[in-house]
């Protein structure tokens, strides 16, 4: 529905009034012995061993995630495994909400049951937020390469992917550089998922866009400008792709994840995904327990299941590359057909620093607008 | 207003208000006063270091969009609109034609928001139906030069379709109150059409037209999910611009922002209401006397 300002104002207002109401204290939430332990634990052994990790999870019976959508990554059978392995119910709240909603969320329901026992987070909102964060480390933390994890176990890197070309091979030629999509071919094609000063994935597609024109993870200038062109030739398609846009050919050219990209060659069998060789930019997401977890030993057991092979098996399942699968290659442990099927990457991929990624988002707010709008 | 029976009568009278005045505080005053407060104050303290927000370009860029996208729909949309009206007006006052159009356009002036956008999608969109038509029966390609659907000439078209429909309504009351008698009384004087409506309707009509027109305009300054559900790319108007400062995953803890953004708005809304307002006492002033 179209709003008036007033109106508008008046959503704004009333969030006021709710996280007014949060801030007045809701009853303290009884806790047992047990649980208390749970929650100063900070790996399986503080509680005795996985077996009384399992107990005192199973006696909780309940975890609370947030923001896992089904089709994510194989959340929906992540989810399901972890449900048939232990006596839990996981209970799934919006499944489609960002990162900083998973934050809001907690702050807004703290001290109460339904406050999200863990955080699924992109690196921004994670790095903002460590002071909600419980320190944990799993029984697999020494397979998990140390660039991936805070060293007390406050966070860490879960899955990730590499940013992608996806397109429908019925309908456009085959890219093998971000350059290529400004051919005539490409003309009103090429979308990319979502607002790069909004959504993390739109981001990381200017960084890739920049390192295939010259630029580097510090310069961000030549990815704009390569959208500005795309803009100029009319190949840019200012539409935000979703399965649904895929599947109808509105959008036969997506620069998104390799594993979100992936997951459409099963509805589009002609949808083919591509890793531009030299313009190869990672980003992994970052696994953390809510401090406030109101269920500490389950928050800590679906840690121990996510980062067991089964779990780490599970994202790769779903396309994409879990935290330790180098460890488990040479361990023989990892699903070969999926981790094959993987698309092939050529160099090694540029993850950004922090200090990067703020620095670039800078730039982005005060550049982005103006080349593609 | 007449005294009598004060005391319990309009004890009772003024309990009437209570809902109206519990609704108005709560979704009017309170909500403007934490926009203003929010914005004006820096950590609980007041301050105007938010202000500095309408000093950067991205910003002004996009209060210059929505006033050219509110200015344009709604001179095209007022144009328009007036003219649909005035072959309504002149037609039988119970006619087909009367009833089709106002039921219609009190049907189109509300059809805002995600289904207006979706239904263009559908119409105008990259593989619409409308789009896939023109391609293929007539070789026309509107998406030759690039696709505008989703960017501001997009964003004109889709607003234009709201606002056509809002002016018939508003402006139809005021074309009604123009007596056929007036227009009889100048050619009796020996007066053209073009002396009728330079002297007579033009002037009478003005005030109704520009006080519609501004309506339009804070209509469409205000208009946000249409947009939301069109544009994915630049946030090029400031409802969006509002939007990314609450949501943005990329750029974090700019609610401020948000809040300064959104005064910015209240400041341009409020001034054309007290425009629209001011030309409304004096339409309903003439409207009033003639209709004895």
């Amino acid at each position: 529905m179209r709003r008036s300002t007033l109106r508008a104002a008046a959503a704004l207002g009333a969030g006021a009034v709710l996280l007014a109401t949060a801030a007045c204290a809701p009853p303290e939430r009884e806790q047992d012995a047990a649980s208390s332990d749970a929650a100063a634990a900070t790996s399986a052994e503080d509680l005795g061993g996985m077996d009384a990790l399992v107990e005192a999870a199973e006696a909780e019976g309940e975890l609370n995630v947030i923001a896992l959508p089904p089709d994510w990554a194989n959340y929906g059978a992540i989810i399901e495994a972890f449900e048939a392995e232990y006596d839990i119910t996981v209970n799934s709240d919006q499944p489609d909400a960002a990162s900083q909603d998973e934050i809001d969320t907690a702050k807004r329901l703290a001290g109460g049951d339904r406050a999200p026992d863990v955080f699924d987070l992109g690196q921004a909102v994670a790095l903002a937020n460590t002071d909600m964060f419980a320190p944990y480390q799993v029984a697999t933390w020494d397979t998990i390469p140390d660039a991936f994890k805070e060293p007390t176990g406050l966070w860490v890197n879960d899955y990730g992917g590499n940013m992608s070309i996806g397109y429908d091979s019925a309908k456009v030629p085959a890219p093998t550089a971000v350059a290529d999509l400004l051919e005539p071919e490409y003309r009103g094609a090429v979308a990319l998922n979502g607002d790069p000063t909004q959504a993390g994935a739109a981001f990381a597609g200017v960084v890739m866009a920049s390192l295939g024109s010259g630029g580097s993870a510090d310069d961000l200038a030549p990815g704009v400008e390569l959208f500005r062109q795309l803009k100029a030739a009319g190949n840019f398609l200012p539409v935000d792709p979703t399965p649904a846009t895929i599947a109808s050919g509105q959008t036969p050219v997506v620069i998104d994840w390799d594993y979100l990209n992936a997951a459409q060659t099963a509805q589009l069998p002609t949808w083919e995904v591509v890793v531009p060789a030299g313009a190869v930019t990672a980003s992994y997401y970052h696994q953390a327990i809510n401090a406030d977890a109101p269920h500490p030993a389950a928050a800590r057991l679906w840690q121990e299941f996510l980062f067991s092979d089964e779990g780490q098996n599970l994202w790769l399942a779903g396309g994409a590359r879990p935290v330790r699968a180098e460890a488990m290659v040479e361990a023989g442990t990892i699903d070969e057909e999926a981790w094959s099927a993987l698309p092939a990457v050529e160099g090694e991929p540029v993850l950004l620093t922090p200090e990067q990624s703020d620095a670039g988002a800078q730039q982005l707010a005060s550049t982005w607008a103006q080349a593609v709008s | 207003m007449r005294r009598a029976g004060a005391g319990r009568a309009g004890l009772l009278a003024a309990a009437g208000l209570l809902p109206f005045a519990a609704v108005v505080v709560l979704f009017l005053l309170i909500p403007t006063v934490v926009v203003v407060v929010g914005a004006l104050s820096d950590d609980g303290r007041p301050s105007l270091s938010g202000l500095t927000a309408f000093g950067d370009p991205t910003v002004l860029r996009a209060f210059a969009r929505s006033t050219w996208l509110s200015a344009s729909t709604a001179a095209i949309g007022a144009v328009v609109g007036a003219l649909v009206a005035y072959a309504v007006a002149t037609g039988a006052p119970d006619g087909v034609l009367r009833r089709v159009v106002t039921s219609a356009c009190g049907v189109l002036a509300q059809f805002g928001g995600v289904t207006l956008a979706f239904a263009f999608i559908a119409t105008l969109g990259v593989s619409g139906v409308v789009t896939l038509w023109l391609r293929d029966a007539l070789g026309v390609d509107v998406f030759a030069n690039g696709v505008w659907l989703f960017d501001m000439p997009g964003l004109v078209l889709v607003y234009t379709f709201f606002q056509v429909p809002l002016m018939v309504i508003v402006f139809l009351p005021a074309l009604d109150g123009v007596r056929p008698q007036w227009r009889e009384a100048t050619v009796t004087l020996g007066g053209s059409t073009w002396q009728y409506w330079r002297h007579v309707g033009g002037p009478l009509l003005a005030p109704a037209f520009g006080g519609s027109a501004l309506l339009l305009f804070a209509n469409a300054m205000s208009a946000y999910a249409t947009a939301a559900a069109l544009v994915s790319q630049g946030a090029p108007i400031v409802p969006l611009q509002i939007r990314a400062a609450l949501t943005s995953e990329v750029l974090l803890g700019r609610a401020d922002l948000g809040q300064t953004l959104a005064l910015g708005m209240v400041v341009v809304v409020v001034a054309v209401m007290v425009a629209q307002a001011l030309l409304q006492r004096r339409t309903s002033r003439w409207v009033a006397g003639s209709a004895r």
